[in-house]
């Protein structure tokens, strides 16, 4: 099985995030930036599809120079080799743009599969790999949990996630395209023996002008802005040991918990 | 397009907003009338029309009850097809009613359903689609929408390059149904469409409940939840020792379950359970919306997260921003000392 696993490139999930004298997108200088969540998930996935029944796992991503460590992550964790479509900030925003710039190389690649995450943490619209699967015209299941394939069936069977715990099972035929959900698997960590030979697995550069992908987007941000905040919680500062006190006064006068 | 008035004797292609209507079981989803408010105002700042659209089998009486709220129309889009959810046959249904209609936009509830197909119908459409919205304003007769990015950490402005229909899907919970006007009287128009040829591919075969609740953290009176600022696994007993002193139930973040370090019983929010503790303490956690969801009810909200520009400062009636492996211990403390005195 021949599996395409895109992954994004987004700070890391602890950053306090300033904006950028523009206002249109994050100071990204200084941060530091790790593989989005539900992507490695999605990584983990193909990868254990592979050591079940074989094949290759390829890595694509979209984003700058810099997107090469976290593609070097990926190879690490035992993807086979990567594609990374080098694109401008104001190429990675709009999903549909992504899509049709990813469009480009898995056809050229002819997978049986591409996995992806449900969600990328940075702009979170949930479109990218719904997207793909329409241009392809190929099925898909979004915010997978689990994913079932007996060797030589035609179809796939998967379980998606619904809302208050429920799950939904659904059938569906190669190739196709699945959104993974954070949660379907435990990830592993890059061994080094793993990180050793990920230097030398094949990163091909695409230029954005190779994928022949014109600036029609269909969506823009135009400004970042720190969220309004309708209810403004009461901050109790000073020591731990007084804040804690003011705490406990509060539990037992206003809460009456105590 | 330009935008303005519409002429008063027609309606032009663009005049029509239309919303997907929410049902289940023969009824209206609560949903509907969030969505409802969100269309409601838009469509009166940007002069256009109201028009529901109820997708599905057999669904007279849920087009009943969405006519008597205040729309223009109510399009009835039934067939055998669209019983059971499947995202191909729903956006061929929705292609086939968008593009001769033209509409200005279609709006959505974000809901995962939405996720799964809207998408979809937007590649189909070649049109844009804005996801998640929380709020919007009209800027020079253009709307702006804004949703959350970043976890919920920041606010992004998003406006369409492509001309419409534009696409547009709110998030729950951020245009309250209490809002939608409901006093109205609209005709249901059917309108037919032909699913023969769409391709059986995507087949759904069950409905499983992903685990019975162990827990039932939603009769809890106090709530210890924790999230991915605990750090590791070992240092859930800093919290556990709260719980313990308080006599609360441990509850925690999505991170947390997906890790394995609690037992899924224990998530609290949008996949997981819904609560409304007396109090509930949320340490080392951001508050994404999907946890939000699952606990915004509580009656106290206390936070504890280093972060000060972290959400869930936002519904937490108490804060305290610093180090939570010295704030906890000194109110684990604070609160046996407290209760020894009691």
């Amino acid at each position: 099985m021949k599996i395409i696993a895109c992954i994004k490139q987004v700070p890391e999930k602890d950053t306090r995030f300033e904006i950028n004298p523009q206002g249109t997108w994050i100071q990204e200088q200084e941060l530091t930036f790790e593989i989005n969540e539900c992507d490695v998930y999605a990584l983990e996935e193909a990868l254990r599809l592979k050591e079940k029944h074989g094949g290759e796992v390829v890595l694509l991503s979209l984003g700058g120079e810099s997107a090469e460590k976290t593609m070097r992550r990926g190879l690490a964790l035992g993807a086979d080799r990567g594609i990374l479509i080098l694109a401008a900030r104001d190429q990675t925003t709009d999903p549909f743009t992504v899509a049709r710039a990813l469009l480009t190389q898995v056809r050229l690649e002819q997978p049986d599969l591409v996995l992806t995450g449900v969600r990328s943490d940075d702009q979170a619209f949930s479109q990218t790999g719904t997207l793909l699967a329409e241009l392809l015209g190929w099925p898909h299941a979004t915010i997978v949990m689990k994913i079932d394939w007996e060797a030589g069936a035609g179809r796939l069977t998967i379980q998606r996630e619904l809302e208050a715990g429920l799950l939904e099972e659904v059938s569906l035929p190669f190739p196709a395209v699945l959104t993974i959900q954070q949660g379907i698997n435990q990830v592993r960590y890059p061994s080094l023996k793993g990180i050793m030979a990920a230097r030398k697995k094949e990163l091909r550069r695409v230029n954005w002008a190779a994928t022949g992908v014109s600036g029609d987007r269909k969506i823009a941000i135009e400004k970042l802005v720190f969220p309004k905040s309708d209810k403004k919680s009461e901050i109790i500062g000073g020591t731990p040991r007084d804040a804690a006190a003011t705490l406990v006064e509060k539990m037992k006068k206003e809460m009456k918990i105590l | 397009m330009q935008l303005g008035a519409p002429h008063p004797e027609r309606w032009n292609v663009s005049d029509l907003i239309l919303f997907l209507v929410e049902h289940g079981g023969g009824r209206t989803r609560p949903l509907t009338w969030e969505c409802l408010a969100f269309v409601q105002g838009l469509a009166l700042e940007l002069s256009r029309k109201v028009i529901g659209v109820v997708l599905g089998n057999n669904i007279d009486s849920v087009c009943a009850e969405v006519a008597a709220a205040k729309v223009q129309e109510i399009w009835k889009v039934s067939a055998p097809e669209l019983e059971t959810y499947n995202p191909d046959c729903f956006s061929a249904a929705l292609c086939q009613i968008i593009k001769p209609a033209e509409p200005y936009a279609f709006a959505f509830a974000h809901t995962y359903r939405t996720i799964d197909f809207a998408p979809k119908l937007a590649a189909a459409l070649n049109v844009g689609f804005i996801s998640d919205i929380t709020r919007y304003r009209i800027d020079g007769g253009r709307p702006v929408f804004t949703k959350s990015v970043f976890h919920d950490k920041l606010a992004a402005e998003v406006s369409f390059c492509a001309a419409p229909p534009h696409l547009l899907s709110i998030q729950i919970g951020s245009f309250p149904g209490d809002a939608a006007q409901r006093e109205g009287r609209a005709p249901v128009q059917e309108k037919p469409v032909n699913l023969a040829g769409v391709p059986d591919r995507r087949r759904m075969l069950q409905i499983i409940q992903a685990m019975k609740n162990q827990v039932d953290l939603s009769r809890a009176q106090i709530i210890v939840a924790v999230g991915r600022g605990i750090g590791k696994q070992e240092n859930l007993k800093v919290a556990q020792e709260l719980a313990a002193a308080l006599g609360a139930e441990i509850g925690a973040s999505r991170p947390i379950v997906d890790m394995e370090w609690l037992p899924r019983d224990r998530q609290i929010g949008s996949s997981g359970q819904t609560v409304a503790p007396r109090v509930y303490f949320a340490i080392g956690i951001s508050g994404a919306i999907q946890h939000i969801v699952g606990m915004k009810n509580s009656a106290f909200v206390v936070a504890i997260n280093k972060d000060p520009n972290a959400p869930i400062f936002k519904v937490a009636n108490y804060g305290i921003v610093g180090d939570l492996f010295e704030v906890v211990p000194a109110l684990t403390q604070a609160v046996k000392q407290q209760k020894g005195n009691g």
